[in-house]
């Protein structure tokens, strides 16, 4: 999950392959790599790769911000499911 | 009485020196602590050789240290400039060397933008706020420099005529210009903003603006003038982060642009949105789609709606009657107190009641000039009515109706509204230039329901190369803000030219508009 993760972030909001540019713990917000739009992409993405629905009220930096916080929540969501 | 832009902070200061100023994340400041602060910086600014009339950089979010630093700037005498927290290195650099700025204050977590730029420029003094980690190599920590500074308000020297702040602007060319604003213009287009709005220290602003860009600073300078408070956050990023602090803070005042309130709109359809405590709610920076009005008033029941029109140059030019919001739908209303708003044709006289013309502006609102820019200041200051007067020629064409209302009909240049940040074709085409496999370039605005319009470049690659959207939009990242990157990337083989020549934009949207339909 982390490197589909890793991949989508890299690819869709980075433009790069290059693995370095993107620490698990880098905050996207502090680091510039997303803004207002780039959080919707972020969601649309985890929903549909996930199968997972996310909440407005789940809509925070402590869920998405990073992709480290990412796994974390797509991980809790589907145990949820399950 | 109020001479310069600074003594507002100090009336409000010594009249409500326990009020709560601001409000941002966990942090909040009466006025006593904000002018403490300030007059801390002023005097580490001045003891760093800052004098009357010399130029600070703020390059920082939306924090507490960027609000109050534009005071400090202030109060030492120099004129601000403000900086978006999502300028890459390239731009930074470039606005630093035109300003030619002496100091630089900043943050730690924006070392990779600013570090191998201040290396460069060895004169540049950078002072950056204090976090867990060690100071960026060769800037001073702040937070240690002003504990040691008195709070006293340092001698004042400037007089109204001075420069307060270089506002930077995308332009037309593709180099941001500085838009030259004195004491004078900005302390009355903040008069005359606080006069329509009706803005008293009981008032909560809220704003997610950026601090760099006129509508976002005036909702500090808003707040500052009336002794309000202002609740500010980072961004929009959040949106439910944002709604929560929106409601706990009992905000009574939302300043917002078109695409925030298309966003709350998708979000309240999901789950519905309410907030009473808004008594006002202000839309600048894009225009506000008519259909979008009765869905605003179901979300702020409680709120007048004032529909504005501003630009850099003159920070506010419009308001419109809340009163008249649901009736002029697509009107932005008549001139702001004590300004007026004329209409002319290209060869400079009045048109009629209902025709089109260019927009013109007269009063003290309006710019100094372009920094360091006589020949773009004379396109756009010309000749008023009294000697030595100028009127602002907006570049945007509007009509006005029997009533003496006006409304917006098109930009007369190329620039794209996006999210209600202004981009400057030119400056995309240069970085997208910047690829060597890149033969020709032309980007354009399309309509979005989201973003207004959104950024579409155009590109043709060179024979035997092979490039794709990916390296594109990279190379965009890498060297423009966020909102510039483009949101469509179409390859296509060759770009139309006009008769003599030229690659065209508008013959670009015509040949390929099926394909532009295709993406909406």
């Amino acid at each position: 999950m982390k490197k589909t993760i890793r991949q989508y972030i890299l690819g869709n909001l980075l433009f790069t392959e290059d693995e370095s540019a993107l620490q698990d713990n880098d905050s996207f917000l502090s680091g510039g790599i997303i803004d207002s739009t780039g959080v919707m992409e972020i969601i649309l993405f985890i929903e549909d790769t996930f199968n997972i629905k996310v909440n407005d009220d789940e809509m925070l930096p402590a869920n998405l911000d990073s992709v480290d916080n990412l796994v974390a929540f797509v991980t809790r969501k589907q145990a949820v499911a399950a | 009485m109020s001479r310069l832009l600074q003594d507002t902070l100090l009336a409000t200061a010594a009249r409500y020196p326990n009020h709560t100023a601001l409000v941002v994340g966990d942090v909040r400041m009466n006025y006593r602590e904000v002018l403490h602060y300030a007059c801390r910086l002023a005097h580490a600014l001045r003891d760093r050789g800052v004098r009357r009339g010399d130029r600070v950089a703020i390059f920082m979010g939306n924090t507490w240290q960027c609000a109050a630093s534009i005071f400090g700037v202030l109060l030492a005498g120099g004129v601000f400039v403000a900086i978006n927290v999502h300028t890459k290195r390239d731009k930074l650099a470039f606005i630093l060397r035109d300003a030619d700025a002496r100091v630089l204050l900043t943050e730690p977590h924006l070392a990779r933008v600013f570090e191998p730029v201040a290396e460069q420029m060895p004169m540049l003094r950078v002072l950056c706020t204090a976090d867990t980690n060690a100071s960026p190599v060769g800037a001073e920590n702040l937070d240690d420099v002003l504990a040691d500074m008195p709070t006293t308000t340092p001698p004042q020297q400037a007089i109204t005529l001075d420069l307060a702040s270089l506002i930077y602007t995308s332009g037309t060319t593709g180099d941001p210009k500085g838009v030259m604003h004195t004491h004078q213009s900005l302390s009355f287009v903040l008069a005359s903003i606080n006069e329509y709005l009706g803005f008293s220290q009981h008032d909560r602003l809220f704003s997610a603006l950026p601090l760099n860009f006129g509508y976002g600073l005036f909702q500090w300078f808003s707040a500052v003038h009336a002794g309000a408070t202002l609740v500010l956050e980072h961004s929009f990023t959040y949106p439910s982060q944002v709604f929560k602090r929106m409601r706990d803070e009992e905000v009574t005042s939302f300043a917002s642009v078109p695409t925030v309130f298309a966003m709350m709109l998708e979000q309240d359809a999901k789950q519905p949105l309410c907030f009473p405590s808004v008594r006002l709610i202000t839309n600048a920076a894009a225009a506000l789609p008519a259909e979008f009005i009765p869905g605003i008033m179901r979300l702020f029941p409680e709120a007048a709606l004032y529909k504005m029109y501003g630009q850099t140059e003159c920070i506010r030019g419009a308001y419109l009657e809340p009163a008249l919001a649901e009736v002029k739908l697509d009107s932005v209303g008549r001139a702001i107190p004590g300004t007026e708003l004329l209409l002319l044709g290209e060869d400079g006289q009045m048109v009629g009641e209902g025709e089109v013309g260019i927009l013109h502006m007269r009063g003290p609102h309006i710019m100094r000039g372009y920094w360091n820019l006589p020949e773009k200041t004379a396109e756009v200051l010309v000749a008023g009515l009294l000697p030595g007067e100028f009127l602002l020629k907006t570049g945007d064409l509007f009509r006005m109706d029997a009533d003496g209302h006006f409304y917006f009909v098109a930009r007369s240049d190329e620039i794209i509204k996006s999210r209600g940040e202004k981009v400057s074709p030119a400056e995309v085409e240069n970085a997208i230039y910047s690829l060597p496999a890149v033969l020709e370039v032309l980007v354009v605005g399309v309509p979005d329901r989201l973003l207004g319009e959104a950024v579409c470049a155009f590109v043709a690659v060179r024979e035997g190369e092979t490039l794709n959207e990916q390296q594109i939009k990279r190379i965009c990242n890498e060297r423009l803000e966020n909102y510039m990157v483009p949101k469509h990337v179409l390859l296509v083989s060759e770009l139309p030219r006009t008769v003599n020549g030229k690659l065209s934009r508008k013959l670009v949207m015509e040949q390929y508009a099926a394909l532009l339909n295709e993406l909406n």
